[in-house]
């Protein structure tokens, strides 16, 4: 073959835009997968312009209208102290999605729950490699140490951690973080005895690599299909989570919104004629689990398909 | 054995015209079968051949209807037994299917039900098809298996898939197809995941049944060498058609098709060398049914006789001899001696290659691997509680059981052996994958009987390997420039300035051009991943490469171009090798030394071309005798092995082989030294100092004795 034309033939990689378009048709092929795009976008998108969308701020208290019912003023009404509750709810969108207050001036981008998962993808796929890829007493020591966090019930697990370490952002992170970890490690260590048996790692190690390359460059990004996908269904759960530690006072304290302690709060008043309170909230919790879960399933049934 | 009245009337059993099949996929419907006409007549074996994705199982699926959801017969007729199939119901089919048309499929393990007992699924077919009594099944079960020659069939009936060897499992596959009697036996590429002795033992059985069954079968294979030992009539694929059929003797003398007498050209043949022969890879690659040309010649843009006219018409089947067909335009004018290859196609391998092989000089008889002694044991806890605290008993899977090697700078080693035999842990032993228990390894003076860690980088760099299968040969997540430049990096091989236009170089010298530099590997195809893998291997200028099995996953044409290259890579660098693989012709072609290996030992050990020939180690000469040549006129000698491989937990005593040994007989009181003494190393040292060494207990002057194995007629 020719040597002096090869530049003349060189085909680009395809440009980025292409690329993440072509990632994306996968997600469209589902309709399962566009209805879960379709809820969780909406509470991203509601989240990030939230001040923009309401003329109220979460905590602004109108002593006029106490659990008022969906009106002009508020349109979906206002809970027991007079806040509008739709400000409530995106502004409760913000904690779980977009920011997470770390203290009252300091605050980082991406949401609670995504947060917690972020931290327990880096520590349970790191401890999820060197289980499958190093095995051994190592397998062994951590593995057994996962199982016997397992053996909790996760709702347990929570409350222990937030009532040792006490109710904010942060800690709601650490405990999503830490009760996430042992799935994710179980997940990632069993890709990874699969992927270590191929030929790519062996060349690897044939060159004397380190370990340490081995398990994050040659096996990792070779997982990352289903790790993405659980990734998804697991910000679901600490969505969920984080609504039942909000509804036992364990969550984000007072006066944050927070959709679970917002149920807690609203819940007393629904014998009283006024469910808007509680109703508003657990249909936001519901919708956006939901939503991830369509995702996730449909993001798996798509890329399995073709095989 | 049930005799019938045979009729022996000349309508054929199966008759396939014009048959369509297409595929609906992502893109719309595919054709991947098209204008297929053929038929086949009692006791006789039809072999369809040709490279994958040329459409020969879809032909059988199409033929009971197998095609799945997405696929469908679109045209053409299916006649069995003058009963037209396209278009009949399911509950026609499911009566036919299984009764008169048997299947047979590559992999038995996935044919047999891993949680039924085997003479469950044996009598099933018969109370299914035939009504009759569970006592009565079992008792026609029994026959069938032992008519299989299933040793204990009785036994066998009771037993688990899983509780018998894959070899046994083909043959209780094939006892099912023929419990009841069909007319039709469709056999997809029954032996390809079968070693090469029990292979030929399954290809006799399948002999033997044809002439006492009077079936007629469509036998699918790759392999050249399968379709001229147990074939009467083939039919060649390609891309979806039937470029030429024929009888097998007509085809191999004189295949009409570009396309078959390139395919021929593919394959060393058993005996040839590198010295005195060459492969001609088919230039191109077969085309994906999506891209096939219509109404034209498909072979032609490979073909080396194309002209014009196949560009623009597509040429029908003519007949130019008695039952040999041909798609072609120019059959009549292809001579196939005349045919040159045409430029770039194979290896330039220039004067330096010495002629006479083994008359160089010291400097090249200069060992750079010697093996002494080497053992790698793999331990096996035992079952007992006491295991479960690390108490237990330990036993050990002699893998590499005492091995003594050594290999010339410069020269290729061959190691060939059946599966288990122990060939790919000696390969890991070497790289440093795996440490061995005992015995000592030096490679360039460096010891390396210690593991990859704790290698020096020098050490490490001169010694890599290449992989057996292409779809994990490459991390699916980098491009195929990153995966080539890593082991540039590093070993510092260049400054890292220059790393990429060393990757466009190696790229060049696999013969692929820069633009795969950015490519991912899920673009490449089979043997040019295979290249990247080369390139990759070559990249720190290693001074010794191993090749475990490079090209037995790949087709045949492709596995020309890939071994040319390793030839042509090998004499640029004068890398040394060890080549594994279990194709004997292939070894033989490639390799200047050869070592046989059997139960974790080598048993035969010497320059290539001494090992095919008198005087022969029992096990050489059963593994020679068993390969298929692609040769209808190659007359063998008819030995088979007995039995399976022990375990390589418990090996037998003395002699590793004498559990199958066929020869034992030659030795006194029919060889009773080899079940307690270990044989010596016999040494046939020949006139140019190279020994050939064999591990047996007889005599080299009686096994000099004997006939070579290949004859040709």
């Amino acid at each position: 073959m020719a040597v002096a034309d090869q530049n003349a033939r060189l085909i680009s990689r395809p440009p980025l835009l292409k690329r993440i378009w072509g990632s994306l048709s996968v997600l469209f092929a589902s309709k399962i997968a566009v209805v879960g795009l379709v809820l969780v976008l909406f509470w991203v998108l509601v989240a990030i312009f939230a001040p923009l969308l309401t003329p109220y701020t979460p905590t602004e208290q109108d002593y006029k209208a106490q659990n008022s019912p969906p009106s002009a003023a508020h349109i979906l009404g206002t809970d027991d102290l007079g806040r509008d509750l739709w400000s409530r709810l995106i502004y409760g969108a913000r904690v779980v999605l977009v920011m997470l207050p770390i203290n009252e001036n300091f605050w980082l981008p991406i949401g609670t729950a995504i947060w917690g998962v972020l931290l327990s993808l880096i520590a349970g796929s790191t401890l999820g490699l060197i289980g499958g890829y190093l095995g051994g007493w190592r397998d062994e020591t951590v593995m057994r140490l996962l199982d016997a966090m397992m053996a909790f019930p996760v709702i347990l697990l929570y409350m222990i951690i937030i009532a040792a370490v006490g109710a904010s952002a942060t800690n709601v992170v650490l405990a999503i973080a830490i009760v996430g970890t042992p799935g994710i490690a179980r997940l990632v260590r069993s890709l990874t005895l699969d992927i270590r048996t191929r030929d790519y790692v062996r060349a690897a190690e044939v060159r004397g690599e380190n370990p340490f390359y081995i398990m994050f460059f040659e096996i990792l990004p070779n997982a990352r299909g289903p790790i993405i996908i659980d990734a998804m269904l697991r910000v679901g759960y600490a969505i969920f989570a984080m609504g039942t530690l909000g509804f036992l006072g364990l969550g984000l304290p007072p006066p944050s919104p927070d959709w679970g302690s917002m149920v807690a709060a609203g819940r007393r008043y629904i014998l009283a004629g006024s469910p808007w309170a509680a109703l508003w909230p657990s249909l936001a919790i519901a919708s956006l689990v939901v939503g991830l879960n369509l995702l996730a399933d449909g993001l798996r049934e798509e890329s399995t398909r073709y095989q | 054995m049930p005799t019938k009245p045979i009729q022996r009337d000349h309508a054929p059993i199966l008759k396939i015209e014009n048959l369509a099949i297409s595929y609906e996929t992502r893109y719309g419907d595919v054709e991947a079968v098209r204008q297929v006409s053929f038929e086949i007549g009692r006791a006789t074996t039809f072999g369809l051949v040709g490279e994958s994705g040329c459409g020969k199982s879809t032909v059988a699926f199409g033929i009971v209807d197998f095609l799945g959801s997405n696929g469908k017969i679109t045209n053409g007729s299916i006649k069995f037994q003058g009963r037209e199939l396209v278009g009949a119901s399911q509950k026609e089919l499911n009566l036919i299917r299984g009764d008169q048309i048997a299947m047979v499929y590559q992999d038995p393990m996935q044919a047999l039900n891993p949680s039924l007992t085997l003479g469950d699924q044996l009598n099933e077919v018969l109370t299914i098809h035939r009504g009759i009594s569970e006592a009565e099944a079992w008792k026609k079960s029994v026959a069938m298996l032992e008519r299989v020659y299933m040793p204990d069939a009785a036994n066998v009936m009771n037993r688990y898939p899983h509780q018998i060897s894959g070899g046994q499992q083909q043959r209780v596959v094939i006892a099912m197809a023929l419990l009841t009697n069909p007319a039709l036996l469709i056999m997809d590429e029954p032996t390809t995941a079968l070693d090469v002795t029990v292979e030929a033992v399954v290809l006799d059985l399948i002999e033997d049944l044809k002439r006492d069954f009077d079936t007629a079968i469509v036998y699918i294979t790759h392999d050249l060498g399968v379709v001229a030992r147990v074939c009467n009539e083939v039919g060649v694929m390609y891309a979806g058609e039937m470029v030429e059929s024929g009888s097998v003797g007509s085809i191999f003398e004189n295949p009409k098709h570009p396309y078959t007498q390139g395919l021929m050209r593919c394959v060393p043949k058993l005996g040839a060398t590198k010295e005195d022969s060459r492969l001609y890879p088919i230039r191109g690659r077969v085309p994906a049914p999506k891209d096939r040309p219509k109404g034209a010649c498909i072979f032609a843009p490979r073909c080396d006789y194309a002209k014009d006219r196949c560009y623009i018409e597509l040429p029908l089947v003519k007949q130019i001899a008695p039952s040999h067909n041909v798609r072609c335009f120019f059959a009549d004018e292809i001579n196939p001696s005349d045919w040159k290859p045409s430029e770039g196609l194979v290896p330039e391998l220039s004067a330096a290659t010495d002629p006479s092989g083994f008359g160089a000089g010291e400097e090249q008889q200069k060992s750079i691997l010697q093996i002494i002694d080497l053992r790698t044991y793999y331990a096996q806890e035992s079952k007992s509680a006491l295991s479960l605290i690390g108490l237990g008993k330990k036993r050990y899977v002699k893998a590499v059981d005492g091995i003594s090697l050594e290999v010339p700078g410069g020269k290729t080693l061959g190691i060939v052996g059946e599966s288990g035999c122990g060939k790919s842990t000696l390969a890991k032993t070497i790289v440093g994958l795996e440490s061995p228990t005992e015995g000592k390894a030096e490679f360039l003076g460096f010891d390396i009987s210690v593991p990859v860690s704790r290698r020096d980088q020098k050490l490490i760099r001169e010694l890599q390997m290449v992989f057996q299968n292409p779809d994990s040969t490459m991390n699916p997540s980098f491009t195929v420039g990153h995966q080539i430049g890593r082991p540039l990096q590093r070993f510092k091989t260049v400054p890292s300035n220059q790393v990429r236009a060393e990757v466009m170089r190696l790229l060049n010298a696999v013969r692929l051009d820069g633009s795969y530099f950015d490519r991912l590997p899920r673009q490449l195809s089979g043997g040019e991943k295979q290249r990247v893998g080369i390139a990759r291997a070559f990249a720190s200028r290693p001074e010794m490469v191993l090749c475990d099995e490079p090209v037995s996953a790949l087709d045949v044409s492709v596995q020309a171009a890939v071994l040319n290259l390793l030839l042509e890579i090998q004499h640029e660098y004068n890398t040394t090798m060890v080549f594994i693989a279990h194709d004997l012709s292939v070894v033989r072609f490639f390799s200047d030394f050869v070592a046989v290996m059997y139960l974790g030992h080598i048993v035969e050990f010497g320059p290539a071309e001494a090992i095919y020939a008198p005087p022969y180690h029992p096990y050489t000469e059963a593994l020679l005798s068993a390969v298929p040549i692609p040769d209808p006129r190659a007359e063998q000698k008819h030995i088979r092995l007995e039995g399976t491989v022990p375990s390589a937990l418990n090996p037998p005593s003395g002699c590793p082989f004498h559990t199958r040994c066929p020869r034992r007989t030659l030795l006194e009181d029919g060889g009773r030294i080899c079940e307690t003494e270990t044989p010596p190393w016999r040494y046939n040292t020949d006139e140019l100092g190279y020994s050939h060494r064999i591990f047996c207990h007889i005599p080299l002057e009686v096994s000099r004795k004997m006939d070579p194995v290949v004859t040709i007629v």
